[in-house]
């Protein structure tokens, strides 16, 4: 029998075993040391974990009706039974001392504990008097791609389906909508189309602006693992920092911001210009296009854009490319003409097979449409793509903004199935949702952005967050956040802790975490992973989806929110099943999520099966089985490639603000930090944000390490310590500081630029300066 | 009190050396990587007296090149 503290310390070498494999690739240890069974009276219950896109499998232990551990699921096939550092160390904020565990109302500027019920029905009250008073466009939800699949899906049926509003956003704008219109405009069809089996197949990583080591640790890993043991497998670094990524591989190319446009360009230029193109597959299976340039960055309150394609010939598209020739862009991109042909030889070389990573770094990108149909050109032009080990791969950077935000849909525009535009899916929501098709309004309304510019200017006059902390993670906060105290907008905050959002709350109604409620997620590689309550949640704490439901109903709309409390989530998630039935995105049955530590989709009925590879006829039924390649998602089959030119930023550095600014996270801490700061282990490893300089810069200005310097821009300032040659190395000219901390509010400073297409900000580049204190 | 994990690495050349020490330091579990210059330590003190001196005994361990701590666990966690 394992007591608890032997029990503790196997946890804790498990942590610090799996930390070692973060940062020494190919480390090993004996493997009786790592025999990681442990008996007792703990009961261990699968899940994914609750950080990061990956969707690594856990095993939570629960001891007299508490979750006492965590160790990694020796049987899901992401991660293998390894875990990174927040990984392990999950469950221990629950246990927090300021965890939410009453709803709480403001009067009179304090907060004054209330009951859930009392709490519910001033929130339905106040929505329903404010949508009679102002309308249903008045009112607005924002969710996050946190949120489980049952919880987004209420969450639309009671915005779209009951009240009639698309008034629905969520925090997956910020990192992952780029993606989604890169992949629809590229293949008509959101989502990876190869699995995270790709790694265990390829020869070639190319990492996008991709700090992979602290972003996606356990997928780094195993490409590492994979390096190791494999002949011939090469990691390149292509980005403008220096990171543990860039020291692990095997070249780290460094270029200037927002010049992956013109890299991508020259790449494609030197595949036709050396005969690389796979002809064959380009004459089959792509299309070309050109969209609208010189496309505007969304800084303007009620900016509009829409892209219009045109279709050209490859000849056009050659001829386009011949600005885009690898001595050419020199000046632009800071890469010699020697690198981008290395990494053409290497996309363009036939035996050697290629996966692409990226996420934050092209997606947080005013041109992130752009630069994601831009690296697609270089799979569809070498026909490297569906194939093990080949194809360009967009990773996430929460745990269910597939599952969620992408697939259930909880964005303005989007719908279960479809677009609200799109009358046929407007009738098919309709029809499930058994609402009048006329309720579902056919235009968009509020992106994130646009949504708390709304709440500013007093258009927006109640706003609902859930499951996410804008105040620290939108751009421009010194805008957003006295937006948001502004007497002109109700705010209600459902959340597990207290945070800066919920400091400007009118309510703040306690949330459920994770393994307090059971939910589905969906990972990067289209794996829905499903997980059942494992410990009650304190108080009066409820799951999110539950808090919904209640409002819904109290609001008059309780015939569409039948569900039951104890098995809303299988009710729902059954519901929502029928959206995506047939064989291009068929959800796997909750039986057999229940069995199986995710499951690919689209799920083959016949086999029980997961599709690892789409649009391939070979892997993915869904093709038509006449080609070997079907891009099923275009009307023609065909995935297009699209002439994109490099634009500049819409802010440069300049004599006043002579930095770029960067931003980002380190793999201590999860996103705004209102979960990974109050786990002690994590806190005290990175306790607060600060700001890296590159040497030469700090020397100049003399600065010191841990110096205080005020990092200012044209929005507002923030205070930090410098950090000169510790965790990364930022080029000369540029600045990076974590956005974890939100007593060191970097979002003070960024820019609320984005992507006229996706809506997306970009967080990645600004100009500021920096000033001793 | 805590349970503590670290990533230990050695100076070099000294990893042996550094497994032989602290395994003969009390409160001190050692599991080394069988092919890298670097090992997992785990600590185990009952009290603030005994953590405290622990530290004073890791800081003079002139075989350690530097500690990593990766991971700490108290009674209180649930």
């Amino acid at each position: 029998m394992m007591n608890r503290r032997n029990f503790l310390k196997k946890a804790a070498a498990a942590s610090a075993m799996a930390a070692a494999a973060t940062m020494i690739p190919g480390i090993l240890f004996a493997s009786d040391q790592i025999d990681k069974k442990l008996s007792g009276d703990i009961n261990w219950t699968k899940g994914p974990c609750r950080f990061c896109g990956v969707g690594c499998g856990v095993l939570i232990g629960t001891q007299k009706g508490k979750a006492v551990a965590v160790k990694g699921d020796p049987n899901c096939s992401v991660n293998k039974g390894l875990l990174c550092v927040k990984g392990y160390h999950q469950i221990m904020c629950t246990s927090s001392a300021d965890r939410l565990t009453k709803p709480l109302v403001k009067k009179n500027g304090k907060y004054v504990e209330t009951s859930m019920e009392e709490a519910l029905d001033l929130v339905a009250s106040k929505m329903k008097e404010t949508i009679e008073k102002h309308g249903k466009d008045s009112v607005a939800m924002y969710t996050s791609g946190q949120s489980t699949i049952p919880e987004g899906y209420v969450a639309s049926k009671f915005m779209k389906g009951a009240i009639g509003t698309n008034n629905l956003d969520c925090n997956a704008r910020l990192c992952m909508a780029s993606a989604v219109t890169g992949f629809l405009t590229t293949f008509g069809a959101d989502e990876p189309m190869g699995c995270y089996e790709d790694i265990e197949h390829a020869n070639v990583f190319v990492l996008w602006g991709n700090n992979m080591a602290e972003m996606h640790p356990v997928l780094f890993s195993r490409m590492l693992d994979n390096r190791l043991n494999r002949k011939n497998v090469k990691i390149i670094d292509l980005a403008t920092r220096t990171t543990r990524t860039s020291k692990a591989a095997d070249k780290s190319i460094l270029f200037k911001p927002q010049s992956d446009l013109a890299i991508a360009n020259a790449i494609c230029y030197e595949l036709i210009n050396n005969g690389w193109v796979n002809n064959s597959f380009v004459e089959k299976h792509i299309a070309f296009n050109k969209g609208k340039t010189n496309i505007g960055y969304g800084l303007e309150d009620k900016f509009k854009f829409k892209d219009k394609a045109t279709p050209i010939d490859f000849d056009q598209y050659k001829s386009f490319l011949e600005d885009y020739r690898p001595d050419k862009v020199e000046a632009i991109t800071g890469v010699s003409a020697k690198d981008i042909k290395y990494l053409a030889s290497l996309y363009g070389d036939p035996n050697l097979k290629v996966v692409s990573f990226w996420c934050m770094g092209m997606n947080q990108h005013t041109r992130g449409t752009w630069i994601n149909n831009l690296v697609y050109n270089i799979h569809l032009l070498t026909g490297k793509i569906s194939q093990p080990g080949n194809g360009p791969f967009s990773l996430t950077g929460q745990p269910s903004a597939c599952g969620t935000a992408r697939e259930v849909g909880t964005f303005t525009h989007k719908l279960p199935k479809g677009v609200v535009m799109n009358k046929k899916h407007r009738e098919l929501a309709a029809k499930i949702w058994k609402v009048p098709y006329e309720r579902i309004p056919d235009k968009p309304t509020y992106h994130a952005t646009e949504m708390f510019r709304a709440v500013d200017r007093g258009d927006i006059k109640f706003i609902w967050t859930q499951v996410t902390n804008p105040l620290v993670s939108l751009p421009k906060t010194s805008r957003y956040r006295p937006a948001m105290q502004k007497d002109s907008c109700f705010v209600v905050v459902s959340d597990v802790f207290p945070t800066p959002t919920s400091d400007v709350a009118d309510v703040i109604l306690p949330a459920a975490w994770h393994v307090e409620k059971s939910g589905l997620y969906g990972n990067s590689e289209r794996r829905t992973q499903y997980w059942d309550k494992m410990v009650e949640a304190p108080g009066e704490a409820m799951p999110d989806a539950w808090m919904t439901i209640e409002i819904a109903r109290r609001m008059g709309y309780g015939d569409l929110f039948p569900y039951s409390k104890e098995n809303h989530h299988e009710e729902i998630y059954n519901e929502y099943r029928q959206f995506h039935a047939g064989k291009k995105h068929n959800m796997a049955p909750l039986e057999v999520l229940k069995k199986q530590s995710g499951v690919i989709w689209p799920y083959i009925e016949e086999t029980g099966k997961s599709t690892q590879w789409r649009f391939n006829s070979k892997y993915d039924p869904a093709c038509n089985q006449d080609k070997d390649f079907d891009f099923y998602g275009k009307p023609d089959g065909k995935a297009v490639i699209w002439q994109r030119p490099y634009e500049p930023a819409p802010e440069i550095p300049d004599n006043e603000y002579p930095f770029w600014l960067n931003t980002g996270r380190v793999i201590e801490h999860w996103h705004t930090g209102s979960m990974t700061r109050r786990i002690p282990v994590l806190h005290q490893a990175v306790p607060n944000a600060y700001v890296e300089l590159h040497p030469d810069d700090a020397k100049q200005m003399g600065i010191r390490n841990k110096q205080k310097v005020k990092v200012i821009s044209r929005r507002g300032t923030t205070i930090l310590p410098a950090s000169i040659n510790e965790r990364g190395l930022p080029t000369k000219g540029q600045v990076f500081v974590p956005f974890f901390d939100e007593s060191m509010m970097i979002n003070d400073v960024t820019l609320d630029a984005f992507c006229p297409i996706s809506k997306e900000p970009d967080y990645k580049k600004c100009a500021v300066r920096i000033e001793k204190v | 009190m805590p349970i503590k994990s670290y990533v230990a690495f050695p100076r070099k050349g000294e990893k042996e050396q550094l497994i032989k020490v602290l395994e003969n330091t009390k409160h001190c579990e050692v599991l080394p990587a069988t092919n890298k210059e670097v090992l997992v330590l785990v600590t185990d003190t009952k009290d603030d007296q005994q953590e405290e001196a622990l530290q004073q005994i890791l800081d003079s361990i002139e075989e350690i090149e530097h500690l990593n701590l990766v991971s700490g666990f108290s009674e209180k966690i649930t």
